[in-house]
């Protein structure tokens, strides 16, 4: 799916979360967004999900804007996790997973809930309740409630936050290999830049509601000198501070 | 609407209903509680008191049907309380549900929530008090209608209070029965009322339908015309109730609130 927006705004009285916003992402790329806490990225994300009504601008996805078309039809091929949303906790994964392949009606639910539990490993849990689960596990549980209708679009908002080195990778490489195997475009916020390094093929870098620079994570750290993406994103931002002070 | 989706819904609260037994003691506890106490209060005023001496029951039954109220109402708000205690506000509005889908799903586990409880209250309170609501004949069944179509609006319109004030406005959600019960003359004639709330309490529903109660009861007259006005006056607020739920929404949607609501 391709994701534009446009001059996308969202103001909450007198703050301005995004302004402006305007980005393309083609169909089956990976973007990262990244910046400080507060920058704008939960609210973009809330916008393209339809959560959030922009003040003003549009977010279309494959050409339809998402406020004037029916949000029902775009909502089935998209999705969304974040370590911030939980799934009910006093329901096992099994019946997680049942719920939401019902509520995204999912044509072969049990199959494609058997797939989900093969991939990311979940067989010993699954009849566990999601409130007994480690974050690792909750994650990669959570992560399979994002993939249960096979999503166009999928947004991820920090999706190795939490979690030990060894989880993130596993929960990285899985990304990186149902991405390979799947149609999708993918819109990640993080704060871990090598995740960003590794899955991202573009990234645009946020602070205050305004994009401050964009690029792939090469360029972006051959045209400010640095040796990697995170003193890449400290130069931006912080010259971006001085500048605005 | 789509029961796929609508099923789904209902199946998530079914599961979290069945796999615990204290959800399911508290849901039959209180209802029970209700009927004891109402039921040795009706017992002291059938002996004491002339207005009801000639009808056993008429406050039992009155008390049954006011948690039939009760119940349908919070269990509609505790569905969506339960969603934004466990965080799992935001994945419910990516789902393609749309609003009348959830609002359908909700009614429909509301009453099997409000029927574990009341049914085994009701069936207790004809053996230990003598005291049967199925006295009140067919009307009984457009009493019910009236009383959890109310009970659903009220359920809407708390469900609108927390989309609008967040889940602070959760002890609302506990009060606002209580807020209409003595509008609702459940217990009493319209007549004890001042004048001027005797005005407001009829555009409630409650008063046509409590009066209509102890006019079957006392005087065994059935008045057909009071039970479709609480009908109607019902339905009335439900629309409000929907449209309310609506406005909330995209009133949510302007603030932001959907993303991260939870407690």
């Amino acid at each position: 799916m391709k994701v534009s927006l446009k001059k996308l705004t969202k103001k909450f009285k007198s703050i301005v979360a995004v302004n402006e916003l305007s980005l393309e992402v083609q169909k089956n790329k990976t973007i990262g967004i990244l910046g400080p806490n507060g920058c704008g990225k939960t609210t973009t994300i809330g916008m393209i999900l339809g959560l959030i009504n922009p003040t003003s601008g549009s977010v279309e996805i494959d050409d339809q804007d998402i406020n004037k078309i029916n949000r029902s039809e775009i909502l089935k091929k998209i999705n969304f996790a974040s370590p911030y949303i939980e799934l009910p906790k006093k329901l096992t994964v099994m019946e997680n997973l049942v719920v939401y392949s019902k509520l995204y009606d999912i044509p072969k639910k049990e199959q494609r809930i058997e797939e989900l539990v093969t991939d990311l490993n979940l067989t010993k849990i699954v009849f566990k309740k999601n409130g007994e689960l480690s974050s690792g596990q909750k994650n990669r549980v959570a992560l399979a409630k994002s993939l249960i209708n096979k999503p166009k679009l999928l947004l991820l908002d920090e999706p190795t936050a939490s979690l030990d080195p060894d989880v993130g990778d596993y929960v990285r490489t899985y990304i990186e290999t149902y991405k390979k195997n799947n149609e999708i475009t993918l819109i990640l916020a993080s704060h871990n830049m090598i995740e960003v390094e590794r899955l991202c093929e573009e990234v645009i870098m946020m602070r205050e509601g305004n994009i401050v620079d964009r690029g792939s994570c090469q360029d972006l750290i051959k045209k400010h000198g640095r040796k990697n993406l995170e003193e890449t994103f400290l130069k931006i931002v912080r010259d971006k501070k001085n500048e605005l002070e | 609407m789509n029961w796929n989706r609508i099923s789904g819904l209902i199946l998530r609260h079914y599961y979290l209903i069945v796999s615990s037994f204290p959800r399911i003691l508290d849901l039959i506890y209180w209802p029970t509680i209700q009927i004891f106490l109402w039921g040795f209060i009706s017992k002291f005023f059938t002996l004491n008191s002339e207005y009801y001496s000639n009808t056993v029951g008429v406050i039992l039954t009155a008390a049954i049907l006011y948690d039939f109220l009760f119940r349908s109402s919070i269990s509609y708000n505790m569905m969506f309380l339960e969603e934004i205690w466990s965080r799992n506000f935001t994945n419910l509005f990516i789902t393609p549900l749309k609003l009348n889908e959830i609002i359908a799903a909700l009614t429909i586990t509301a009453i099997f929530r409000t029927m574990i409880g009341l049914v085994p209250a009701t069936l207790l309170a004809a053996p230990l008090f003598g005291v049967s609501i199925f006295k009140l004949g067919l009307p009984l069944f457009l009493l019910l209608l009236a009383l959890y179509i109310f009970g659903v609006t009220l359920g809407l319109l708390v469900t609108s209070g927390l989309l609008r004030f967040g889940p602070s406005f959760e002890n609302i959600a506990w009060g606002s029965l209580f807020f209409l019960a003595p509008l609702g003359c459940i217990y009493y004639p319209i007549e004890i009322l001042p004048d001027w709330l005797q005005v407001i309490a009829k555009a409630l529903p409650l008063v046509h339908i409590f009066e209509e109660v102890r006019s079957i009861l006392i005087n065994n007259v059935i008045n057909y015309y009071d039970t479709l006005k609480a009908l109607v006056i019902s339905i009335a607020y439900l629309i409000v109730g929907i449209s309310t739920f609506y406005l909330s929404y995209a009133g949510a949607r302007n603030r932001g609130v959907l993303i991260n609501m939870g407690e």
